[in-house]
């Protein structure tokens, strides 16, 4: 059996809110949607994890910390012990509070920078690569549910059409692979 | 939508236990008095003024979030407004308690305040002291009371006010009062973004006279904010466990639970910043106040800053932290806690030194003490009203807050 892809359009998240929940309460597995905003709620509608980006960039942002600790200690301490404002103690512990806003700009850098070339790999959004989503309109008003017959072996293709026209669609298209 | 219950009713328990809380209090008081060897009973006063200003300070916040969420038009928090108004209720007591313990100073009944006494701006006195004789313009009696009465009069009429227009608002509906509010809260915002530096300067920053600080304002601002929104978050889940606020749901609490967390950072980061500044300058006036500090309670800053700085950082970033009840219940009184014993560093080492008086029971009698009339004057503001402000027109919005 071929695969049915269907491109279910909304034009409102609204819309596309209630035909999730709609079509989910029914049994319906949703691939996925296509927003040109992050519409609240939605995930856990549609069955997506929680991302773990937060704790990916807690620990980028540890790295940071422990990199600037040693960092400071090694070139204000131990490499070429610096004297600043009559503080030459030869102690990083006791230098430590002049190092805290080095430290602190560091984690920052390392926890943001880490975090947003990591959701650029997962999302595959590197320059150049080709666009993923179904209709370009999606990025501008548009909503776009996708929803795959592999993934809804349960009913027939034209009992899901069927399903999924009793929501406010838009406009409906129907590929084949 | 769900109907919840407005009328609040203090539950026995509570009754009870604050009065036994107010009992201690007295006792330790009473107590303290007696075992109390220092000069004046200076170390008496001085917790008296430590926890007349903690209490003072966890309404003012109250007052403070109240307009605040008034001149931001925050639609989330107008199921909770109730809260605040129960809390700011205690103004006016915490006011006097503050008049007291200055009015005993001005009255040299104890020397808690080096620059009451005449004698050191009296060029040829032997007490003379240039450094508090150079400060006489903004020091002096009529200027400080002329201040204290200001403070008073602002604090206790936007209280009152406040209070007044919200029932009002209950009884009529409609949006004129929720706009005069507006209006009222932005005005209040002004008042309070001068006097919450100034008094910090007057009541507590003025203890330790030769030193200063442009900081301290923010810091005890800071201190002051925190310990309100922790105060708040217990409060609320407390009558949430109780069956009240039924239509207060996890993003309310997850709300709460991130002001809690943020002001913490941002009370650390105005620690750090007025701490590293007279580090790094190390100028003999302004390094005194760190250096009794080290001298004597080098665990307690140290340990203060922490507990108040890391860990909240690290046990409510993340997002599950901040919805789970019973772990923010706990975590928040820990900080409750730690944020008195800071104010209880700013105060003891500029009047005398606590290590020869500490008794433990005697501070911590006072801190359970006024904690019982705080909750008592809470929960009896919180029955004299409806618990949801039936008309705010905000109301619905707050209802189906999700985040």
């Amino acid at each position: 059996m071929a695969n049915k892809v269907f491109h279910v359009m909304y034009d409102d998240d609204q819309k596309l809110m209630t035909a999730a929940q709609a079509l989910v309460s029914k049994g319906i597995r949703v691939k996925d949607v296509f927003s040109p905003f992050p519409v609240h709620g939605l995930d856990p509608v549609i069955g997506v994890k929680r991302t773990r980006l937060a704790i990916a960039s807690f620990m980028y942002a540890t790295t940071g910390t422990l990199l600037a600790i040693i960092g400071t200690w090694y070139f204000m301490i131990h490499d070429w012990p610096m004297n600043i404002g009559g503080k030459p103690s030869f102690s990083w512990v006791e230098n430590a509070p002049a190092f805290v806003p080095v430290i602190f700009e560091f984690s920052v850098f390392c926890g943001a920078h880490g975090m947003v070339i990591t959701y650029l790999l997962r999302n595959g959004l590197l320059p150049g690569m080709p666009a993923s989503n179904p209709d370009p309109r999606t990025t501008d008003d548009k909503f776009v549910m996708e929803i795959v017959t592999d993934q809804n072996s349960s009913m027939s293709a034209s009992e899901l059409e069927a399903l999924i026209k009793t929501t406010e669609v838009y406009e409906l298209s129907i590929k084949e692979y | 939508m769900k109907q919840d219950k407005l009328q609040f009713e203090i539950p026995a328990g509570v009754q009870k236990w604050s009065t036994i809380c107010m009992a201690i209090g007295l006792v330790a008081a009473v107590g303290g008095w007696i075992v109390d060897h220092t000069d004046h009973h200076q170390y008496w006063w001085a917790n008296l003024l430590i926890n007349g200003f903690f209490y003072f300070a966890v309404a003012l916040g109250a007052l403070f979030f109240y307009a605040l969420q008034y001149a931001t038009e925050a639609a989330w928090s107008a199921q909770l407004k109730r809260i605040f108004e129960a809390m700011y209720g205690y103004i006016p007591v915490g006011v006097g308690v503050i008049i007291v313990v200055l009015l005993a100073g001005q009255f040299h009944i104890h020397h808690l305040y080096h620059w009451m006494d005449p004698d050191v701006h009296d060029v040829n006195s032997p007490a003379y002291d240039e450094i508090i004789a150079n400060k006489k313009p903004y020091l002096s009696a009529w200027f400080f009371w002329l201040r204290m009465i200001a403070y008073a009069g602002v604090f206790i009429y936007f209280a009152r006010k406040f209070r007044e227009w919200s029932l009002q608002e209950d009884a009529v509906g409609g949006t004129e009062l929720h706009y005069l509010q507006y209006r009222k809260g932005a005005v209040f915002l002004v008042f309070f973004a001068v006097f919450s530096s100034t008094m910090a300067w007057d009541v507590l920053m003025s203890i330790d006279t030769h030193w200063y600080s442009t900081m301290y304002g923010w810091y005890i601002f800071a201190g002051m904010w925190v310990t309100t929104m922790i105060f708040a978050t217990l409060a609320l889940i407390w009558l949430k466990g109780l069956g009240y606020f039924g239509s207060v749901n996890d993003s309310h609490i997850h709300d709460m639970g991130k002001w809690v967390f943020a002001i913490s950072m941002l009370w650390s980061y105005l620690w750090f910043c007025q701490y590293m500044l007279i580090w790094y300058s190390d100028i003999p006036e302004e390094v005194t106040y760190f250096q009794t500090r080290y001298e004597h309670y080098m665990g307690l800053m140290w340990g203060i800053f922490f507990t108040n700085f890391a860990l909240p950082f690290y046990v409510l970033i993340a997002r599950d932290a901040k919805r789970n009840k019973k772990f923010l219940m706990r975590v928040g009184a820990i900080l409750f806690v730690s944020h008195f014993f800071d104010l209880y560093l700013a105060v003891i080492p500029g009047t005398n030194h606590a290590h020869e008086t500490f008794t433990g029971w005697f501070e911590l009698g006072l801190f359970i003490g006024f904690l019982g009339l705080f909750v008592r004057m809470f929960v009896t503001a919180l029955s004299k009203a409806n618990l949801i402000p039936v008309n705010h027109p905000f109301l619905n919005e707050s209802e189906h807050h999700s985040i």
